[in-house]
């Protein structure tokens, strides 16, 4: 028995968008039986999952500024594989573009006149961070073939280890009784709340925005032909005079830049100081998120929402229908696996060659 | 398929096989539409036509490949089901693949071993290998690597394991394109062998003077439909490419003197190493193109083409400036955007995947060589009018045939894509051109087409430089011809001071004759490349 695909000479618009629609509604329906054979109501795990956060003005700033970070660090991770090329640290270049801004944010701790320009250059100091950490693995590729994969993901615990240290270390609140935190940040060194009395502070403007510009960028300009270029031919990217070399350098730049901005966006925005761990695995679920919006920013604005979704429902289930954590994960991993697996149905034809060798 | 009983449509003796009323569609698209093929035992049955006429299709459904969505075939008279290759290998049906299916690490034995059946003793194999090409004259030995092969030696291994399963039909899919003269010819004797010992050979081939030699009957399609039979022999290689485009082909206008122009492209000494463990080196490459004509290097597959292009294009970069130099400045350092700003084009052999980017819209693929040379980016920013517009000119300029407004590249035939990137470059008005394979696997409309853009080119004062495979091309439209062989560079003569066995001793590495030597027998040439592997 042997499987082949063969791409479907009839693809058409609407069966490209209706795919992830049907790989969410089968999603869905297997959760359901999941739940139920852990004793629960699929019904009820429905309404707490997509429901409740929806309802409420409340879980809509949550689930919002939980899909800010992973939309922007998404965003530029949508470059990187794009290009085939395979940052998977983007967790490290959060944390450290965290740290080097949110640093600023500790260092102008009490300075008093004009204080205007703390917060820009927190996070031009985050996001350039961010940028650096990510050429690391980057200039290592394309001066000594290292793999990327392996040096930007090793980079992640480099760069882990090393908040928790300056965290519990260097950067400690004198006056904080030990707790291994720093000082809480003055109000120059933090983002501004976008409506008076909401939690919903200016990262969210901050994605939004890189959206929109990486919308402009891949579809407008030499530089995002290159990347769309180089992704879908590598050999004919050559041809137009594209190096790789420098496409490698210039998207880890772009993607480690986004990861380091959401950083100090998470920092100087809802945490406030920093702590040994800023981030809940931004950095990885960031990458489901990239491909579940198929590495298209507005895709991905709408697979991040999905994603924070999820997430916060996943909390409302754990307190009200006692419901482990890993099922949330366990969704979003079938979520991630039933959106590829549809992609493929809707690009190939699948035919069993019966009594085939392989 | 809907099984029915076979027409009994015959005359004469039954067919070893046929095929009748034949129809199969891709979703809106139909490949084959009512087609009738017959092939009788003991003949070598040609099958003509453009690119897109349906004969890859039609060859697939016979050896099993595709199913039809109507229509049947038939073996000896009686309806069969092909539902894959093993059925049609059980028939009888055996195929020789243009692109060979080889594993480059295995030896010649392993690789017979994979598509045998399981269990079968490797001393037995070999004295099987080797009762068979004693036979054919398909010599080969069985412990050599495959990736130490000419590509007419990779052949008989792929001719080989379809012999040892005894085939009452052969199908040939263009199994010329990547031979020698010399080794064609040892080909042929071989087909002609497997016909006079009864075998059926169904051979499609764009080469008109090798079917007007093989063939006793030829079929022609145009459109997916049979638009006439004929014995070739009766024909001219003209009437034949007329049948199959349907129109009348133009010959192209031949070239005139020799030109005064400057010197606009010359190689000194152009040496790289390999580029990778199967690539070849080029050894002390020396050329000189004026403006106003066309050179052509000629030479088989593998022996250097595609690292000439590369160090032509900026693609791979000359160790010295000066061994590659356009219009007077050394340019082996130069990128290929560098070398495009200052006057050169290309269009690579590969369509899909190098020249163009399959995926990507045809005025996308306008952007791709054009973005520094047709201001089509301003300040990094994509002026995509502008494009649609370069794209739209180029479409208009070379009848380039195909759906919807701005298509991706890869939907178009492959003739009207290379239509496409030839207009591509050629609306540059570029002061040098270099063409790999200009008109590979085009149909002949097409290729006529292209050949005189090129030689209205090169009458407007550009230097051409065509590498092709194809010495019928090159004696029709380059003034001099050099061959490339293992990475050296014969040095370029007059085209009507030389002859195809010449410069078909060249391509096979034989020392170059002092002089012309047309009473060239197939003896002589057979023995020649079998020297030079």
């Amino acid at each position: 028995m042997r499987i082949d695909l063969t791409p479907r000479a009839d693809r058409s618009a609407l069966t490209d968008a209706l795919a992830p629609v049907l790989a969410f509604l089968a999603a869905l329906v297997i959760g359901g039986f999941v739940v139920a054979a852990m004793g629960r109501s699929p019904a009820a795990a429905f309404v707490t999952y997509f429901v409740a956060p929806l309802s409420e003005v409340w879980s809509l700033q949550e689930v919002a500024l939980k899909a800010a970070p992973l939309a922007l660090i998404a965003t530029g991770l949508a470059f990187c594989f794009r290009a085939n090329v395979w940052n998977i640290g983007a967790e490290g270049q959060f944390v450290v573009g965290g740290l080097f801004g949110g640093w600023i944010g500790v260092a102008s701790h009490g300075a008093t006149g004009n204080t205007l320009w703390v917060l820009p250059l927190m996070l031009a100091v985050g996001a350039c961070a961010g940028m650096l950490y990510a050429l690391i693995p980057a200039l290592l590729k394309v001066r000594l073939g290292v793999s990327e994969i392996l040096t930007s993901l090793m980079l992640v615990y480099v760069a882990e280890l090393l908040l928790d240290y300056m965290a519990r270390g260097p950067l400690r609140d004198p006056a904080g009784f030990n707790f291994p935190q720093s000082v809480t940040f003055d109000d120059a060194a933090r983002l501004p709340y976008l409506m008076e009395g909401d939690t919903l502070h200016a990262g969210v403007a901050i994605a939004l925005a890189a959206i929109v510009v990486a919308t402009l960028v891949l579809a407008r300009t030499l530089f995002g032909f290159t990347v769309r270029v180089v992704g879908a031919s590598p050999r004919a990217a050559r041809f137009a005079g594209f190096s790789d070399a420098r496409l490698t350098l210039a998207v880890f730049a772009v993607s480690g830049g986004a990861a380091g901005l959401a950083g100090i966006s998470e920092v100087a925005g809802k945490i406030g100081q920093l702590q040994p761990s800023i981030s809940p695995g931004y950095g990885f679920t960031a990458i489901i998120v990239a491909f579940l919006g198929r590495l298209s920013p507005v895709g991905i604005l709408v697979a991040a929402l999905v994603i924070a979704l999820t997430t916060i429902g996943g909390e409302g289930a754990q307190i009200d229908l006692k419901l482990p954590l890993d099922l949330t994960r366990a969704f979003q991993g079938l979520l991630l696996a039933l959106v590829l697996g549809a992609d493929a149905l809707s690009r190939y034809r699948v035919r069993l060659v019966p009594g085939a060798a392989a | 398929m809907t099984p029915a009983a076979p027409p009994a449509r015959t005359e004469g003796p039954t067919p070893l096989f046929g095929a009748y009323g034949i129809v199969k569609r891709f979703g809106d698209f139909t490949a084959n539409d009512g087609v009738d093929l017959e092939i009788r035992a003991g003949e070598i049955h040609a099958l003509l036509g453009e690119n897109g006429a349906g004969k890859s299709t039609l060859m697939k459904i016979l050896y099993g490949l595709l199913e039809p969505t109507e229509g049947v075939v038939t073996h000896r008279g009686d309806v069969v089901r092909l539902a894959n290759p093993e059925a049609a290998r059980a028939l009888g049906i055996g195929m020789v693949f243009q692109h060979f299916s080889l594993c480059e690490n295995l030896t010649v034995a392993e690789n017979i071993a994979l598509v045998m059946p399981k269990g079968l003793n490797g001393r037995t194999l070999k004295e099987r290998i080797g009762a068979v090409g004693a036979a054919y004259g398909l010599h080969l030995d069985p412990d050599r690597p495959v990736w130490s092969l000419s590509a007419g030696e990779r052949q008989r291994i792929e001719i080989i394991r379809c012999l040892l399963q005894d085939p009452r039909l052969v199908i040939l899919d263009e199994p010329t394109s990547v031979l020698t003269p010399g080794e064609a010819e040892l080909l042929f004797t071989v087909l002609e062998r497997l016909r006079d010992e009864g075998r059926a050979l169904l051979y499609i081939s764009h080469r008109l003077d090798e079917v007007r030699r093989l063939c006793a009957r030829a079929t022609i399609l145009r459109g997916g439909r049979v638009v006439g039979a004929c014995d070739p022999r009766a024909e001219t290689a003209r009437s034949l490419a007329a049948m199959m485009v349907g129109v009348q082909v133009g010959e192209v206008k031949p070239p005139s003197g020799v030109p005064a122009g400057p010197e606009r492209l010359v190689l000194s000494g152009l040496a790289l190493p390999a580029p990778g463990l199967h690539g070849t080196a080029l050894d002390g490459v020396s050329l000189s193109v004026r403006g106003g004509e066309i050179v052509g290097i000629a030479g088989i597959a593998g022996n250097g083409q595609a690292e000439l292009f590369d160090a032509l294009s900026g693609e791979a970069l000359a160790p010295e400036p000066g061994m590659v130099r356009f219009d007077r400045v050394d340019s082996g350092r130069l990128g290929i955007t560098a070398r495009r700003r200052n006057g050169a084009a290309f269009v690579p052999e590969e369509r899909n995947g190098h020249g163009a980017a399959p995926a990507l819209s045809l005025s996308d693929n306008a952007i791709l060589s054009r973005h520094a040379t047709a201001g089509l980016s301003r300040f990094g920013v994509l002026r995509r009018a502008a494009a649609k517009a370069l794209a739209r000119a180029v479409i208009d300029a070379f009848d380039v045939r195909k759906a919807g407004p701005d298509p991706a590249a890869g939907t178009l035939s492959g003739g009207n894509l290379q239509k496409y990137l030839m207009g591509r470059e050629i609306l540059a008005e570029p002061g040098i051109l270099v063409v790999n394979q200009p008109t590979w696997g085009v149909d002949a409309l097409a290729a006529a087409h292209i050949r005189q853009a090129l030689l209205d080119l090169a009458a407007r004062g550009a230097a051409v430089l065509v590498i092709s495979q194809d010495l019928d091309e090159l004696f029709a439209i380059a003034g001099r011809i050099a061959v490339l062989h293992d990475g050296t560079l014969s040095p370029a003569v007059p085209a009507a001071d030389t002859t195809r066995e010449t410069l078909g001793l060249l391509m096979g590495g034989a020392a170059p004759p002092v002089a012309v030597t047309p009473d060239l027998t197939r003896e002589n040439l057979a023995r020649e490349s079998a020297h030079a592997h």
